[in-house]
């Protein structure tokens, strides 16, 4: 489970963009556990993009809720979800990629949002303007942001 | 792609006030025996036992004012350093004008702001004559358009945050008592159901956050339990009096969700559902906040 060279990922990125290979929200395979096996790209992500994913408040934003002792050079870590320090070594690719798809698969109640997921919304928004979304909905995050994330996420191990 | 949009988020966060709200973290400690006395005069209930409706929710009920930093709490017991008083005070000499075709201001009826004293911590209340739940902004705009002859202020306007402020302050260090029960209790129940839901992309309710994360921190914003007591809220933010719904417009729009307009049926009925939440606490507004 070695991660892909920096070549290869922005390789991947390049043809992810074009790439007919890419699984749809709607055509994500999950297990009985929310587990997802199946790269949404069909590649590897890019765990150096997915600090920026994790970081960037109009991206993942994970630190919002969750704190990261490797991402300390990034201020303001929240408090709301668990730490992720270790979860690497705590969860495997498909159950890291479950949870960010959709964290409710695996735990029903939690307040973590469903970063790639298109339907079901209660009074579903466009972006940050309060009005309603016109026209089909586009996940929180892509399917690359998704990988990237993943990728990073089994970086930390303990 | 970097644009204010994108700026905004977190769920709330802006850097220009991250710092601002970092301290607040740091130094604003749930429980550390502070007490907020406005003026060296009015005493505020600033934490108490929850309304007997959310015991086995909350063990105790807070102010957001216990959330905030030494120096933004240090500036709501003072008048004179609360930005929030200049609009109170804008709306006096409104109060005093005569509006409208009968030839009557606010003072013809209510002979000065401090009769009104009661208005506030007993609001939103059941409205008998017009069979509805009215908050202080739409009894404000009856006593326009019915009594007065007058056009209603835009519910949003700054007249009548203005409005609100000067009816909010005559009235600080009341406990805050509204009724849930009786006529009230239909809408309170879909106030309840409002709150509870999980709106928009981020699909998060108030509860998430405010019941559920009350006391940590989202990304730089240090969460409070979302209590209204000390509406309207002068925030540091935006340098501006905000209104009960018009933070309830902000707060459903950061969850990426449609929400409901100023002075909608759904907002009158949340904000007498999280009025009632606060049942206990006093009378704020005009508070300063982040």
């Amino acid at each position: 489970m070695k991660r892909h060279t920096l070549l290869a990922a922005i390789l991947t990125m390049a043809a992810t963009t074009l790439n007919a290979d890419v699984i749809a929200p709607s055509d994500v395979v999950m297990n009985e556990y929310g587990d997802i096996s199946e790269s949404l790209t069909g590649e590897g992500g890019n765990p150096e993009r997915g600090i920026e994913v994790m970081t960037d408040r109009g991206l993942g934003n994970c630190i919002a809720c969750h704190q990261v002792t490797a991402l300390e050079e990034f201020q303001f870590h929240g408090e709301v979800g668990p730490s992720l320090d270790g979860v690497g070594s705590r969860w495997d690719a498909a159950a890291l990629r479950g949870i960010v798809v959709n964290a409710k698969n695996a735990f029903p109640d939690s307040v973590m949002p469903s970063f790639y997921r298109v339907d079901g919304f209660i009074r579903p928004g466009d972006g940050y303007t309060g009005r309603a979304i016109e026209g089909p909905i586009s996940p929180i995050l892509s399917a690359q942001d998704v990988e990237d994330i993943v990728a990073y996420l089994q970086t930390l191990t303990d | 792609m970097v644009t204010i949009k994108k700026n905004r988020l977190g769920l709330m966060g802006g850097a220009a006030v991250a710092a601002l709200a970092f301290a607040g973290t740091a130094m604003a400690d749930i429980g550390d025996n502070e007490s907020l006395v406005v003026n060296g005069e009015i005493e505020m209930v600033i934490e108490t036992d929850p309304p007997e409706h959310l015991q086995g929710v909350f063990d105790r009920i807070y102010s957001g004012w216990v959330f905030r930093s030494d120096e933004t709490q240090a500036m709501q017991a003072d008048d004179f350093e609360n930005p929030g008083m200049i609009f109170a005070d804008q709306a006096r000499e409104a109060f005093d004008t005569v509006m409208g075709s009968e030839g009557n201001s606010c003072a013809t009826c209510h002979e000065n702001p401090e009769s009104l004293a009661d208005v506030r911590s007993t609001y939103p209340v059941w409205d008998e004559e017009h069979g509805t739940v009215q908050t202080v902004e739409l009894q404000v705009n009856e006593c326009m358009t019915e009594r007065m002859g007058a056009e209603p202020y835009g519910y949003d306007s700054q007249e009548m945050r203005n409005m609100s402020a000067l009816i909010s302050s005559v009235g600080r260090g009341r406990i805050i008592n509204v009724a849930m029960d009786g006529p009230a209790q239909e809408t309170w129940e879909q106030g309840r159901e409002i709150y509870y839901t999980r709106y928009g992309l981020l699909e998060l309710s108030c509860a998430n956050c405010h019941e559920q994360n009350y006391g940590n921190n989202i990304r730089a914003d240090h969460l409070s339990q979302g209590q209204i007591n000390a509406f309207p809220a002068y925030r540091l933010r935006n340098a501006q009096l905000n209104s009960v719904h018009g933070r309830f417009r902000g707060c459903i729009r950061d969850t990426r969700a449609e929400t409901f307009a100023v002075g909608s049926p759904e907002f009158v009925a949340l904000e007498l559902y999280v009025a009632t939440r606060g049942n206990g606490l006093t009378v704020e507004g005009p508070s300063i906040r982040n």
